[in-house]
């Protein structure tokens, strides 16, 4: 009887759980919707309601329909793209490595595919093959830290961290004596690279990239249980029936391809894989069956916004510098916000 | 017979627990108690797959563990660890839900209406009902700990270990606690726990093993493993046995001699 007897007040908790993760992703759908459309009427030459309406039947001026197509569209996508990949690479890998330090670049991602692609932009060689090269990159600096941080009986989170750190510390000093080595045209494109930017992206890119992430991306999200387990402490986890070896080599891979694929797009984009998770979980909770999907939306939401920004004053920046000019401040907010509860 | 360990050795890099021999009855709860570093928690580890035996066999149900999915072995055994993370922003009952894991393939988003009976049942049986909506670390130190079991219970196993359940709690806290696992054990759940409080483990266990430098000194029931004797040689204390209300407990007096084998190396 008794158990009869507390039925309605779970479902009650429960519906007031999926009511809070209902709103936000209501909030972060509408969010998006408005950045989207806001990003594809605005800029060098704005289009108004009628125009984008018209231009996206195929009617109208061809310039339009030009702007809106083959300039904006390809470009938006790509935000969104990239901006999920990098948020729910770096809800895995904060949930994964219990550290809420962490971000997609932490395992050596940003060092290798920063290295190897300064390599090709300052030596310029095989400059067509940058994004693909800067994959490659990523995967074997991440191969490398994953092998470090192995153990006689697995693999330690301690040891992964440090292993980051330490290689990534190692390729960024060979990386700047190559950008010192340079000569000034090809430090500016290294560099931009290096910031990151959504400038010029196209169809190709997404057609390239946008299948591969959108893979890794759902089978990141079915992770989503593990990551629980794994946040209650190794012995817990392992008494829940979690193989750790076998987990963390799973998501750490998945946030590693995602993260690499979106640094094949556009280059090393910092804070929004750091920022997103924290943002998600104020609003949800630390369930990760809603934080990593949540992590996709709010990550989109928020590189399409910074991107918008980018390109929205007379010189258009990385929108690298964007994220990082926004996500600092706001970053410091939401510790500050946090801190009475997490210490009370 | 749901659990026996068959010559195990195995620790961190050297072998701390040496050549263990154990079986464990249907329902019986047995404590594993000793001094400091003599390897009670270790064992523990092996037993429950967080340490890989160097040597020797855990066999769960008459099948060597190495043959069971993890997740199999996690339906029939669950592990109660000494110390915890406390999940930020997880409520009493979505911690609890994450004993169901084991029953859930990977697919499998959310618990199943079994599963949630399941859930409500341990956090009546544990006491819990109440705080099911309260935040983990919104618990006191006694609430917390049985939180934690129900969340053990919740996978619904034939073995129940339990590293030090009873360290941070205050007295009160800890016979509730261990007067809660009686009735759980006297319903037929095989228990093995590790305590420092050999005291307690003399009021509340069928049987004592005791470990002395990784290997076992001595096991069988309570009146014959607790001799001054013993006590002596794995706790380096004299004592005095006295027939008490609750049974046998140990009152000691003082350290005893140097005992004359050497003094363990801690890890």
């Amino acid at each position: 009887m008794n158990v009869i007897r507390f039925q309605p007040l779970h479902r009650a908790q429960q519906a007031l759980c999926h009511y809070r993760v209902l709103m936000a992703a209501l909030l972060l759908f509408i969010g998006l919707l408005s950045v989207i459309i806001l990003s594809l009427c605005w800029g060098a030459v704005s289009l108004s309601w009628e125009e984008l309406g018209l231009a996206a039947l195929r009617q109208g001026s061809l310039t339009n329909q030009t702007i809106l197509w083959d300039l904006r569209l390809p470009r938006v996508i790509a935000a969104l793209i990239v901006g999920a990949a990098l948020g729910v690479s770096g809800a895995l890998l904060q949930g994964m490595l219990r550290n809420g330090l962490a971000d997609p670049f932490l395992l050596g991602i940003s060092a290798g595919a920063g290295l190897v692609s300064a390599a090709l932009l300052t030596l310029g060689v095989f400059q067509a093959w940058v994004p693909v090269a800067a994959w490659g990159g990523a995967i074997a600096t991440t191969l490398i830290v994953y092998f470090l941080g192995r153990t006689g009986a697995g693999l330690s989170v301690e040891r992964l961290i440090l292993g980051g750190v330490a290689v990534s510390s190692l390729l960024a000093a060979i990386q700047s004596a190559l950008l010192l080595a340079a000569d000034d045209g090809r430090i500016q494109a290294a560099l931009t690279w290096l910031t990151g930017s959504l400038n010029g992206r196209g169809w190709s890119e997404v057609a390239i990239a946008g299948p591969y992430i959108g893979v890794a991306l759902i089978g990141g999200c079915l992770l989503a249980r593990t990551v629980n387990l794994l946040n209650l402490g190794d012995e817990l986890a392992v008494g829940l029936g979690v193989s750790l070896v076998q987990s963390r080599y799973l998501i750490g891979g998945v946030a590693t391809l995602l993260a690499a694929g979106a640094v094949s797009m556009c280059g090393l984009i910092g804070f929004v894989g750091l920022v997103v998770p924290h943002g998600v979980r104020l609003l949800v909770g630390t369930d990760y069956r809603w934080v990593l999907p949540l992590s996709a939306l709010g990550g989109a939401l928020v590189l399409s916004f910074a991107d918008l920004l980018a390109r929205s004053g007379a010189v258009e920046f990385p929108v690298g510098i964007v994220t990082a000019l926004m996500g600092s401040p706001l970053f410091i907010w939401l510790l500050y916000r946090r801190s009475p509860m997490s210490e009370g | 017979m749901p659990l026996e360990l068959h010559h195990l050795t195995g620790g961190y890099t050297k072998p701390i627990v040496q050549d263990i021999n154990l079986s464990l009855q249907q329902g019986e709860w047995l404590s594993l108690v000793g001094a400091n570093g003599s390897g009670k928690s270790t064992l523990l580890k092996l037993v429950s797959r967080i340490l890989t035996p160097q040597q020797g066999a855990v066999v769960l149900d008459g099948k060597a563990i190495h043959q069971f999915s993890s997740q199999a072995i996690a339906r029939k055994l669950s592990l109660l660890p000494q110390q915890q993370k406390i999940p930020v922003g997880v409520t009493v009952r979505q911690l609890v839900s994450l004993g169901r894991s084991p029953y859930q393939p990977w697919w499998q988003w959310e618990l199943t209406h079994q599963d949630w009976e399941k859930v409500n049942a341990v956090l009546v049986q544990t006491g819990m009902e109440a705080f099911g909506d309260r935040p983990v670390e919104a618990l006191s130190g006694g609430e917390r700990q049985r939180a934690f079991l129900a969340l053990a219970l919740a996978q619904d196993p034939k073995v129940l270990l339990l590293d030090e359940p009873t360290t941070y709690l205050d007295i009160n806290y800890q016979l509730q606690l261990l007067e809660l696992l009686k009735t759980l054990n006297q319903q037929g759940m095989a228990i093995v726990t590790v305590l420092h409080d050999v005291n307690l483990a003399a009021r509340y266990s069928d049987r004592l093993s005791m470990l002395r430098q990784g290997k076992i000194w001595a096991i069988g029931a309570v009146s014959d493993v607790l001799t001054p004797e013993n006590l002596s040689q794995v706790f380096g204390v004299d004592v005095v046995i006295l027939e008490t209300p609750v049974g046998l407990q140990v009152c000691p007096l003082s350290p005893s001699e140097p005992t004359p084998l050497p003094m363990q190396h801690p890890l």
